[in-house]
């Protein structure tokens, strides 16, 4: 009979519970993620996580830490008010394509541009996961969802958006950086994005935002394996990677 | 017998309407009263006037809003054409003579004080000061304040910037009691 | 005894005073008028007071900063007037089914839509009946007078944190525009500790807090909606409303906010000539004062609702006196200021039965 054995280690404030996340969606990588830098830089006891609306509202069941639900969309302006009211806390965001890039745009353009010294993570599937697949802002071309059954098409529905290369242009934004996790090399160049972004944060010098290119096996009607292949030959494509904007290295420097 | 007074003052935007509304208000205050003063804004300031209403009173002031006022300050032509047919009858009216002709005044319904306010803060070398001459001359036809308590509340309406002008100001008050004394009522 | 010292300011700045005075520490606001004195003067003096300010983005993101800001447990509140409360509701609703005791200032104009800038109370339902999604009141507080405005912010904190609720109140271009001496007061025996058994701090050395509206297991939203239901029962003890006159009168007026003062000079005029007539003016539009109400129609008194609106409240008074009396109705429309004089003949009709 074979045993489960546990051969990693994983950090403290991410609970011990089995995820409601599909077999290969790339959520759980990036909550370990968020759990390995605060841990990291000994941030979780001041740690304040804003929800957001999309499969993601769970978070609060994975990671454990003080946490609000925002309205769809609203989590940067959340975030705000919970920063000004505590700016010795550390506080993040952790939002979706269709909750960051669709309703909630204008939320996240001016909480970035004011430099409002919080952290965004922004998980980029390309669909509205949780509501069944639907078109999402950064669905790519030809892409088919349940709301373009035939494809995306550019002269109707516009082309996708490139979140991180906007909020890299904002004034307030001392860090932009788009990963995916879809191999372990990428995912190692995550790990040190969302430490920085987290670093940022602890040095006051602005917003952070980091874009983590995800899968959606299920709605992408793939297997897991299908869907990770898919980050690397579709979307990275259109997604660079890289950073696009590090005030802290330039200082460095 | 309660104390009640209360006032519409019209004019021009920039005649320094609500400034005297203020220090009518804040006299009132300063002289232990209840006081309400409201700005009119919206659809009625497009008329070309801006007005306000003053209430003073010992007793509480219900509504700060008055259509049919006991007393006016009209600084110009638009004004009279609009309230003094809501004056009530025997009431005060304060007219600035230097811009309306008050042969339009409707003498002998109510009581009106016709003041050259212009000609009056030209002399004292500030024309800016007509609306200082009004309500010294207002203060002084209803006897509603001293003159001084409305003398000493400039204070509270001329910023510290501008205390230096204070005592111009108290002189045009006086200006306008004096006129309304020595010239009484417009029959 | 020395008289106390009276400031002359605008109702707005009343709100202001009063929430500084409450101890609130953020503000979050958007301009629009009639209210823009408000987040004017808290630009200056929100910063002099060690909190924040933030002039948001929208109207929306305002009262999702105050979620957050007082999801911490913190003062805090937004101002805004009718058609910004509307993109307000969305946060407000969140802050009901969170039990997060934000402050929200409707200084309200005529609507519906963009409407104008002058005063109404088209707002009454809205501020009343919830206002966005889900089944959820807030605390609606209404000034009459410029004093009031500026007690009425401070008990709108004490109250929002007492039952940890959101508030609202609910005052008009009058209120907010007109100037009154102002006696300030400073309260005494603000718990300096208030909020933080249950506000956002970073869950050190203690199991993690979760402020939320989603309760999708069986059986916790039923939950969820009795205890808030709970709440609000429990919140009628705060009922308050100013009674004039009532006692002899024959014919009870019922007006809030400005128009309540206003009736107040029509009434004087009429009783000078001796008409016996009364005003109740509710000061908590929720929890509504219904006893005070019935029992003034249980002692025979007829009634008459007037607002500043096509009738709202006059459905919360009529339920309240059902079984014994019905209320006849007076509306003042808007784009005109309403003045002691337009309540003379709606009054005596109503007298004469």
């Amino acid at each position: 009979m074979n045993q489960e054995i546990r051969v990693t280690n994983y950090p403290e404030v991410l609970t011990d519970r089995a995820s409601h996340y599909c077999p290969g969606c790339h959520h759980g990588i990036a909550h370990r993620l968020v759990a390995e830098a605060i841990t990291e830089l000994g941030l979780v006891d001041k740690t304040i996580l804003i929800g957001s609306i999309g499969c993601s509202v769970f978070i609060y069941n994975y990671l454990s830490l003080d946490a609000i639900e925002s309205p769809h969309g609203r989590a940067p302006a959340v975030a705000t008010g919970v920063k000004r009211a505590r700016p010795d806390k550390i506080v993040f965001s952790y939002q979706g394509d269709g909750d960051l890039a669709s309703i909630g745009m204008a939320e996240i353009m001016h909480c970035a541009n004011r430099g409002e010294n919080i952290t965004t993570i922004f998980v980029n599937n390309t669909v509205y996961g949780m509501t069944g697949g639907q078109m999402a802002p950064t669905t790519l071309v030809g892409q088919k969802t349940t709301t373009c059954p035939g494809g995306r098409c550019r002269e109707n529905e516009g082309m996708p958006i490139r979140m991180t290369e906007i909020i890299a242009s904002l004034g307030g934004v001392a860090f932009a950086e788009r990963v995916a996790v879809n191999n372990i090399k990428n995912i190692k160049k995550a790990q040190k994005a969302v430490t920085k972004a987290f670093e940022c944060q602890t040095k006051e010098i602005g917003f952070s935002f980091v874009e983590v290119l995800a899968t959606c096996p299920t709605n992408w009607r793939m297997t897991p394996i299908q869907a990770n292949k898919r980050i690397e030959t579709e979307m990275i494509p259109y997604f660079p990677l890289g950073n696009f904007k590090d005030v802290l290295a330039k200082e460095e420097k | 017998m309660s104390m009640y007074q209360d006032a519409i003052i019209a004019g021009f935007g920039g005649q320094g309407v609500m400034l005297i509304g203020n220090l009518l208000a804040y006299a009132g205050m300063n002289a232990g009263l209840n006081v309400t003063y409201i700005p009119v804004y919206g659809p009625e300031m497009r008329g070309g006037t801006a007005n306000c209403t003053v209430v003073v009173s010992d007793d509480v002031i219900g509504s700060p809003i008055i259509r049919s006022p006991v007393s006016l300050i009209i600084m110009n032509g638009p004004s009279l054409d609009k309230f003094q047919p809501q004056l009530q009858d025997g009431g005060i009216l304060i007219l600035n003579s230097s811009l309306i002709d008050p042969v339009k005044s409707d003498k002998n319904r109510v009581k009106v004080y016709a003041v050259p306010v212009n000609e009056i803060a030209d002399s004292l070398g500030n024309s800016r000061m007509a609306n200082m001459v009004a309500i010294g001359a207002y203060v002084q036809a209803t006897g509603v304040l001293p003159v001084k308590q409305v003398q000493d509340s400039l204070g509270s309406v001329i910023s510290e910037h501008y205390s230096h002008m204070i005592p111009k100001n108290a002189a045009a008050i006086q200006a306008g009691a004096d006129y309304v004394i020595a010239h009484g009522q417009y029959v | 005894m020395s008289t106390p010292k009276r400031i002359f300011v605008k109702g707005n700045e009343a709100i202001c005073h009063g929430a500084l005075t409450a101890g609130a520490k953020c503000f979050f606001g958007y301009p629009i008028t009639p209210q823009n004195d408000i987040p004017e003067f808290m630009s200056a003096a929100m910063i002099e007071a060690g909190g924040q300010f933030v002039q948001a983005e929208s109207e929306v993101a305002a009262a999702n900063m105050l979620l957050g800001a007082a999801g911490c447990g913190i003062r805090a509140l937004t101002s805004s007037s009718s058609p910004g409360i509307s993109l307000k509701q969305e946060a407000i609703s969140y802050m009901a089914g969170s039990e997060i005791p934000g402050v929200i200032v409707n200084v309200s104009r005529g609507g519906p839509g963009l409407g104008d800038i002058g005063p109404s109370q088209g707002d009454y339902f809205q501020a009343t009946k919830g206002g966005g999604h889900g089944d959820y009141h807030l605390l609606v507080l209404a000034p009459g007078t410029v004093q009031e405005a500026y007690d009425l912010t401070i008990k709108a904190f004490d109250l929002a944190f007492k039952y940890r609720n959101p508030v609202m109140i609910l005052a008009d271009a009058i209120i907010g525009q007109m100037k009154e001496p102002l006696v300030p007061w400073i309260p005494q025996g603000l718990d300096p500790d208030e909020g933080q058994d249950w506000g956002l701090q970073g869950a050190k050395g203690r199991a993690p807090r979760l402020l939320k509206s989603l309760f999708l297991d069986d059986g916790a939203l039923a939950g969820q909606n009795e205890k808030l239901a709970a709440k609000y029962r429990a919140m009628q003890v705060e009922t308050d409303q100013e009674l004039f006159l009532t006692e002899d009168a024959d014919l009870i007026v019922v007006a809030f906010g400005s128009i309540g003062r206003i009736v107040k000079s029509t009434i004087r005029k009429l009783r000078a000539q001796g008409h016996k007539v009364g005003l109740v003016r509710p000061i908590t539009l929720f929890p509504f004062p219904s006893a005070v109400l019935l029992d003034l129609a249980r002692q025979g008194k007829r009634f008459l609702t007037i607002e500043h609106n096509m009738g709202q409240m006059v459905e919360d008074v009529r339920l309240a006196i059902r079984t014994v009396a019905d209320s006849a109705f007076h509306g003042q429309l808007p784009g005109n200021l309403p003045t002691p004089d337009d309540f003379e003949q709606p009054i005596l009709k109503a007298l004469e039965g």
